[in-house]
Order: structure tokens, then C-alpha cells, then sequence
């Protein structure tokens, strides 16, 4: 159990570093979102099933979901308003 | 330089700071006096065989509606931001309508994510989960009809009016409470009921389910604002 948990506690440290230090955007959120997932497994074998649902709907799900869209809507808007200066220039 | 060196020291004091926490690792083999008289009758006083929606709801009620306060603020803050962000013509243009195997999908799945939720907010006095967990998945069914397309967008009144209305009809309840019962938010003023059974545990079934259809509504009316197509001004 105690290794179980280890095991998990270092998925959850490498995905949190690797959202860090990777380049790309996508590839932060979605580990940043599996660091939510691990977590709540976690708590499930930690005897905390209440927990667990709130982490995995709204820390993974969620999250992620308003993450991406943000991050969809703010590289439109970034791609308009270049477009739009390259076009006064 | 000096920024990295000052970075570092901070962090050296944070670990100094968090390190005490270590010692209290490992399996705890007894609880806190008031985590034994949860334990001892909670399950008496209040016929819920859930007894962490018995603290969540009555003992720590009142720290469930700051919760499900600072949620209300957050989300009309989102909102706020996402009010001039409405996508422009060319924009809305660019985006094409669901494919066929898409909107069937999300159309089928729909109605069985959305039962699923209200099933999670009314069971949360029997089973694990309860008023936020169910608004969350109703809200992610919610979202999976508006990223397939298959509704333009979610009524502003229809989500504003659930979720003033379930906010309003949960303090109501909570002074009811006051009233008819021992304190705020106090759910025996309901009766009883059979042990387990999904009319039991007084007021609890109905305030999860009021906390349900707030948040629900309220994250429901979140991801709207930043997917919609814009169709409202």
C-alpha cells in the first residue's frame, strides 16, 4: 500500500515538473490534469471516495477543460490581432 | 543573480517552515476529540450513513456556503471577463457545424451524464459524493453539448434563475433550521426517515441537491460564457 502510494507520489512529482519545464502549452495543461488524476487515486486508496470524486470531476476534468479553452481563445486572439498588424504595416 | 540567490532563499525558509509537517507522517492511529464525537454519533444524530455529507453539510454547514459563496464570486467574475470576448463575424464563420457521428454521440450521452449527476447530488447522504460533484458532472454534460455544437449556446435566464433561486432556497433553509431545529443549517427539523433510505437524514438530501442545481447552473453558465458563439449581446 505505503509503495502503491510512493509510486504515485512520484508520478505526480515528475508530471507537475514536466508541466513546468516542457515548451509546449498542451502538453502543460493535460500533465498538470494527470497530476489531478493520480492525486485522486490516492485518495480512493486512501479511503477518501468523496475526495476523490471532487478531485477527478473538477481538478482533472474541469480544470482542464477551461484551461484548454482559454488557451484556444487567447491564441485566436493573439493570431487576429497579428494578422491585423501585419496588415497596417 | 541576486534574484536566483533570494529565490533560493525563500525556498530554503519554506522548507524549514513545511519540515515539522514530516514528523506527522506515517499511519495515524487515533483522532482529535471532535473527529471521535463525529464519529461516535453522528450516524445517531443525524440517520445519514455518509457521515462525511453529515460534516460537510451540518457540522462545517456553514463553511459549505462560503465555499458555494467564493464559487458564486469566481464564477461571476468569469464572467465579467468573458463579456468582451465575444468571438467577431469571421470568426464565428470559420467554426462548422457538428459532424453526424459527433452530435449523435454527444446527443446520447447527454441525458445519461445529466441523470447520473442528479443521481450523485440526491444519494450524497447514502453513497460518496454529493452537491459539488454532481453540479460538476452536470456541468461537464452541459459542456459536451456545447463543444459538439449541438446547442448554440445555454439560456442566461434559465442558468441565472436556478441558480439565484437554489442559492436563495438554501439559506432559507438554513434559517428554517434556525427556527424549527437546534441552529443554522441544522437539517432535523425534516423527519428521519427509514435508515438509508433516500428520504432520510432530514434536510441533508435537500440542501445537496440545492447545492447541485447552484453549481451545476453556475458552471454550466462558466463554460458557456467562453465557448458560445456569441449569440447573446
Amino acid at each position: 500500500m505505503i509503495y502503491i502510494v510512493a509510486v504515485l507520489g512520484i508520478v505526480i512529482a515528475v508530471s507537475a515538473v514536466f508541466a513546468l519545464y516542457t515548451g509546449k502549452i498542451l502538453s502543460a495543461i493535460i500533465a498538470s490534469g494527470a497530476v489531478s488524476l493520480v492525486a485522486s487515486l490516492i485518495y480512493i486508496l486512501a479511503g477518501a471516495p468523496d475526495v476523490a470524486m471532487t478531485e477527478a470531476s473538477i481538478g482533472s476534468a474541469l480544470t482542464t477543460v477551461v484551461f484548454l479553452i482559454a488557451w484556444r481563445r487567447i491564441s485566436r486572439i493573439v493570431a487576429t490581432s497579428t494578422e491585423k498588424e501585419d496588415k497596417n504595416a | 543573480m541576486l534574484k536566483r540567490i533570494l529565490l533560493i532563499v525563500s525556498m530554503v525558509l519554506l522548507a524549514l517552515i513545511l519540515l515539522p509537517l514530516l514528523e506527522g507522517l506515517g499511519e495515524q492511529t487515533h483522532v482529535s476529540s471532535l473527529a471521535e464525537y463525529y464519529l461516535s454519533s453522528g450516524a445517531d444524530d443525524l440517520n445519514s450513513p455518509n457521515l462525511v455529507t453529515s460534516v460537510v453539510v451540518t457540522y462545517r454547514g456553514l463553511d459549505t456556503l462560503g465555499e458555494v459563496t467564493v464559487l458564486f464570486a469566481a464564477a461571476a467574475g468569469i464572467m465579467l471577463a468573458f463579456k468582451g470576448l465575444k468571438m467577431d463575424e469571421k470568426e464565428r464563420e470559420k467554426t462548422q457545424g457538428p459532424s453526424e457521428l459527433l452530435a449523435s454521440g454527444a446527443s446520447l450521452l447527454f441525458p445519461i451524464l445529466f441523470i447520473f449527476g442528479i443521481y450523485i447530488f440526491t444519494h450524497g447522504h447514502l453513497s460518496p459524493g454529493g452537491g459539488f460533484q454532481g453540479g460538476v458532472v452536470i456541468a461537464s454534460a452541459a459542456l459536451l453539448l456545447l463543444l459538439s455544437g449541438v446547442i448554440p449556446g445555454v439560456s442566461h435566464l434559465m442558468t441565472s434563475l436556478l441558480e439565484a433561486l437554489a442559492g436563495a432556497s438554501y439559506v432559507a433553509i438554513g434559517l428554517l433550521g434556525l427556527y424549527l431545529a437546534a441552529g443554522f443549517l441544522d437539517p432535523r427539523f425534516l423527519p428521519r426517515g427509514e435508515w438509508s433510505g433516500i428520504f432520510s437524514a432530514g434536510a441533508i438530501p435537500v440542501i445537496y441537491s440545492l447545492v447541485g442545481i447552484k453549481v451545476g447552473s453556475e458552471l454550466s453558465a462558466v463554460l458557456n460564457a467562453m465557448i458560445s458563439k456569441g449569440g447573446e449581446k
